[in-house]
């Protein structure tokens, strides 16, 4: 199936929208605005007819998690919950410009601060911003956090350590806060290599970013040592909470020592993606960090909820209001709903979810390491690579079966790696749908490997010109 | 996987040829089968001076980004400009079209640490 | 309500595949002393029913928009959002899919993006648009430290006419990479080109420029645009307002390099700041398309010849340059861009045009009528576009605060912007009688 772009429905003249009349007197907007009016605008006509067909067309060429599993490693893809759309959408709670006296929005500033005081009490941390709009912008977030400590301390230190399993987004988030970025290897249990970790950490060293579980789902059994080590050359530790899902009522990051963290409301928290966002990224740190959070900051005096601008120390402003309060509404609500049990039987059958795949596939697909997992485990498809068909073509197979593939290729440390992160709202259902199609395909590939390696066959579109898109880009119509 | 004869090679899987009065230097057919379809290079500006091991340019393909290394010292005389429209020409003929910078040698005896084409072919084998 | 629909006979089930007893021994590689003792501090979770009263309660200690009239502007704006648009975006295999990498199963956000790059370079009259950032403050803080790499220089001229909060967000990534601001004041809220001309010197990366500017006006594009071309290196970076694009020549026509701006206007609604919708565009130019952050759609051919879309140009990205990439971006505001796009669609040539001008119309009736108020004066009478300067013999902060009794509020008290007056925006949505009211009311005052 295939869909037209929306201009290809234009016809001169036709309309979708609809306007009062205009009750007042025209101004001379060509005196006023001589020599800056638009001549040509060119935007389709088209009907309101015409936008439904044509976007109702486009997400039926989509999948979603309410489509089937969606099992990538990272992203904690769980059941996105109506109920926190419905809330989201109450009108009391979002007709609400961000420039409104705080005294009319004591409603939502308390649904925020509520959110804020179940964060740190699942994380252990004890001050949060909700500013940042994503996970990456979380990160960068603490970074720069990191950056105004060591300068208000007179500390010149340049460097942030990151294991090489770490995702994109560290090192970048890293560079661009104006770090220097040193890569050490894991050992060869998944783990942080302490031996490397001590090589890399001196007196230039400002943090070291970790995820734990790591990015293979493996818990640093170490981390208490490892925060230990930074803190002794007088370092920070920084909690990338992308892998929140994994421990929550197990353990906190911030009895591991991190100083300071990130949650992705969009993963953790059931906030639909989105297709790309919007996310939200807000920042848990321990106090002697509290003076340097962006600005304002939710607090509380006696019964009412205020914008606390008054902090000199602050890093500034990396969202130009206060963040992505609708992610946030919804996020509360998840919280509301699923409670303090709630959350902690949600890590366990997340748990639960991603060791029964493990039992079931590891005879099939290589497991790279023995170690025990959490939420996440990482396959590698090198066998099937010997036998004629990648990581890639299993991916791409996956989706001639209706279900969405796994993460490919990362974390880098593994060869043709296939990361699987089912969460806990499948069920033993779809799981066991989900390895049985897993080894179909790794019969075909014995069988009729040309199955595999031309895959997918039944999507909306075949294998796609990657190189064409980018040796000669049409980005735009 | 060829591997041209009359050619100086490096472990970073360039290739050096030697003209009268400056060398060629570009990437092997090994680089190019492993970085795959490339769509877009990064080139030095023309008198720019490299030590040996310098990076000097990039090659982008798809899905990976890979520096390229200079296997001698010098200054750039000249740059493939066709492989900003037609970067696939390392792909299709990389000892020839393919060719990324002509430099003037800072030291003649760097070429006598390279590789030659047997020892290069070996080189490639154990990878 | 937990989300789980495991029972207990087939978790009992796992358990036996997986070769343990209980639950709790897939966590015993967790030491102690990091471990929880306690449960969570928080309440037990409630039923649906339980959840809406909640909410609704919350609500009501609130007084929205549903319950007075606005004139606040200063960088989110009240447009009328189309029902249509929550009804598309609802569909679920819009919102609960995740970033399109599996091109094959995700043509629908992938066309959509490709929708809204196309109407973004149409609007803006830039060759390149990219998929969105996180709001019009970062995207403006990204373009700035684009252009410094671009022209490899770190001076960036920051006029006082840039919203505040813009600025505040562009210095703290400033910070990231040491670049060094020149803050541009200005008098009567409005750019003096000769001042401008003073400041720039060959280690000015980038001038910005807000169009409309924060008070509403529209600066001598124009002149500004040829100073900056005449310093060879200078990037010229324009924030500017989409909605009024319908209306507003495009800043490419200004010579803009860069144009980012906060699409929220385009039917995201006003949702207390977030999320909202950065946009970014740049000249088609090769080495600019390297720099540019963002996810990029293009459009290609699959192996059967048939047209389809995909991310491209993925090489600038975090996820594979790691700490040499353009940005951090991952997640950005993927949703809010489809909500763009149906805006634009459904809107269209006409009704863009439409939004902007009875805009227009109904502020300048609005300040006209407030100018003629004594001890009220419009300062930017001759060249605002929706959005004016009020200025009032009375204290600004009293008098705001005095109009929220009548359940209006005049505008954004600038005093908050370290400056004076009220700015005051209307839109299509303010009616005659609403602004006759505010008139009325302040009369008295």
């Amino acid at each position: 199936m295939e869909e037209k772009l929306i201009k290809d429905y234009s016809s001169p003249g036709r309309r979708g929208y609809s306007l009062p009349p205009l009750e007042v007197e025209k101004s001379d907007i060509n005196e006023n605005l001589a020599g800056y009016l638009r001549e040509e605008l060119e935007l389709p006509e088209v009907s309101e007819v015409d936008v439904v067909r044509h976007y109702t067309a486009l997400s039926e060429m989509n999948y979603g998690v309410d489509s089937g599993i969606y099992p990538l490693g990272s992203c904690t893809m769980k059941y996105n919950p109506k109920r926190n759309e419905r809330v989201a959408r109450i009108s009391g709670l979002s007709n609400i410009h961000p420039y409104q006296p705080i005294e009319q929005l004591q409603g939502s500033l308390e649904i925020l601060y509520q959110l804020k005081l179940d964060l740190a009490e699942i994380s252990a941390m004890d001050e949060i911003t909700l500013q940042p709009a994503s996970g990456a912008h979380g990160e960068f977030t603490s970074l720069l956090i990191v950056k105004k400590y060591f300068e208000d301390r007179e500390e010149n230190r340049t460097k942030v350590i990151v294991p090489d399993s770490a995702h994109g987004t560290n090192p970048a988030s890293a560079a661009m806060a104006g770090f220097d970025v040193v890569e050490i290897a894991s050992n060869e249990r998944g783990m942080v290599d302490l031996d490397a970790l001590a090589e890399a950490l001196d007196e230039n060293t400002a943090a070291l970013m970790l995820t734990n579980p790591n990015t293979l789902g493996i818990f640093e059994e170490d981390i208490l040592k490892i925060t230990e080590m930074v803190h002794k050359v007088g370092g920070l530790v920084y909690y990338d909470g992308a892998n929140m899902n994994a421990i929550m009522g197990y353990a906190k990051p911030g009895l591991m020592d991190f100083d300071l963290m990130h949650f992705n409301l969009h993963k953790t928290f059931s906030t639909p993606h989105g297709g790309g966002g919007p996310g939200s990224g807000p920042v848990g740190v321990k106090d002697f960090l509290a003076p340097y959070l962006p600005k304002p900051v939710l607090k509380k005096d006696q019964e009412k909820y205020f914008w606390d601008y008054q902090r000199p120390k602050s890093i500034g402003k990396v969202h130009s209001f206060y963040g992505n309060y609708g992610v946030m509404l919804r996020a509360w609500a998840y919280i509301k709903t699923v409670g303090g049990k709630g959350l902690k039987e949600t890590t366990e059958n997340a748990v639960l979810n991603a060791n029964y795949l493990k039992a079931r596939l590891k005879k099939d697909f290589e497991l790279p390491y023995a170690e025990e997992s959490l939420h996440e485990f990482v396959l590698s498809g090198s066998r099937q690579k010997e036998e004629g068909a990648s990581t890639l073509n299993i991916a791409k197979r996956l989706l001639d079966y209706d279900q969405y593939a796994p993460t490919i290729y990362f974390p880098l440390v593994v060869k043709e790696a296939m990361m699987i992160e089912p969460t806990e709202t499948e069920n033993i259902g779809t799981l066991d749908h989900f390895v049985e199609t897993m080894l179909t395909i790794s019969r075909e590939i014995k069988e009729d490997p040309e199955l595999v390696i031309n895959a997918p066959h039944t999507t909306t579109v075949r294998k796609l010109d990657e190189t064409a898109a980018a040796r000669n880009p049409d980005l735009h119509w | 996987m060829s591997v041209k004869e009359d050619l100086y090679y490096s472990e970073d899987h360039e290739w050096v040829r030697e003209e009268e009065d400056y060398l060629v230097i570009g990437v092997t057919d090994f680089a190019q089968e492993e970085l795959g379809d490339i769509v877009f290079v990064e080139l030095p500006e023309v008198d720019e001076e490299f030590d040996k091991d310098d990076s000097f340019g990039v090659l982008e393909s798809v899905k990976a980004v890979s520096d390229t290394f200079i296997p001698v010292s010098g200054r750039v005389i000249k740059v493939n400009e066709d492989l900003l429209d037609n970067p696939e020409l390392i792909n299709d003929d990389p000892y020839g079209e393919g060719w990324l910078i002509k430099v003037d040698p800072a030291d003649d005896s760097e070429l006598d640490e390279l590789l030659s084409a047997e020892e290069y072919a070996e080189f490639i084998e154990e990878e | 309500m937990d989300y789980i629909s495991n029972t207990a006979a087939e978790k009992n089930k796992m358990l036996k595949e997986i070769g343990i007893k209980e639950i709790k021994d897939l966590f015993q590689m967790i030491p102690e002393a990091v471990s929880a003792d306690d449960e969570l501090n928080i309440e037990s979770g409630i039923s649906e029913m339980e959840l809406m009263r909640k909410a609704q309660a919350q609500a009501a200690k609130n007084k929205s928009l549903d319950q007075q009239i606005s004139f606040l502007g200063a960088g989110a704006y009240d447009h009328y959002v189309p029902g249509i648009i929550d009804a598309l975006i609802s569909r679920s295999e819009f919102y609960t899919a995740y970033t399109p990498y599996q091109a094959e199963l995700s043509q629908g956000t992938l066309e959509a993006i490709y929708e809204y790059q196309s109407m973004i370079c149409d609007l803006t009259g830039m060759g390149i648009a990219n998929a969105s950032m996180l709001d019009g403050g970062s995207a403006a803080a990204e373009a700035v430290t684009m252009a410094a790499r671009i022209t490899r220089n770190s001076r960036v001229i920051l006029p006082d006419t840039i919203n505040p909060a813009y600025r505040e967000v562009i210095k703290t990534y400033g910070a990231g990479v040491d670049l060094d601001f020149v803050d541009l004041e200005t008098e009567d809220q409005f750019i003096d080109p000769t001042q401008l001309k003073e400041n720039l010197d060959d280690q000015t990366a980038v001038v910005v420029l807000q169009y409309p500017n924060f008070y509403g006006s529209i600066e001598k594009m124009e002149e500004i645009s040829k100073m900056v071309k005449n310093n060879k290196k200078t990037l010229l970076l324009v924030i500017a307002n989409p909605v009024l694009l319908g209306v507003l020549k495009a800043p490419a026509d200004f010579g803009a390099d860069i144009v980012v701006g906060e699409a929220q206007n385009l039917g995201s609604g006003l949702n207390y700041g977030g999320p909202y919708l950065g946009f970014m565009a740049c000249k088609d130019d090769r080495r600019m398309l390297r720099q540019l952050p963002g996810r990029i759609v293009g459009k290609t051919t699959d192996v059967d010849g048939k047209e389809g879309f995909v991310l491209t140009l993925q090489t600038r990205e975090q996820h594979i340059r790691r700490e040499k990439a353009t940005s951090n971006i991952c997640t950005n505001e993927a949703l809010n861009a489809l909500m763009a796009t149906i805006y634009l669609s459904t809107m269209g040539k006409a009704g863009l045009k439409e939004v902007g001008e009875q805009s227009y119309h109904k502020a300048h009736y609005l300040a006209d009528k407030l100018d003629q108020l004594a001890g009220y004066q419009v300062l930017n009478k001759e060249n605002f576009f929706n959005e004016f300067v009020l200025k009032t013999e009375k204290d600004s902060t009293e008098l705001i605060k005095e109009l929220l009794a009548d359940d209006i509020i005049a505008g954004y008290d600038l005093k908050e912007a370290g400056s004076e007056g009220i700015l005051v925006c209307v839109t299509e949505k303010r009616s005659k009688a609403e602004m006759d009211k505010l008139v009325e009311k302040l009369e008295v005052l």
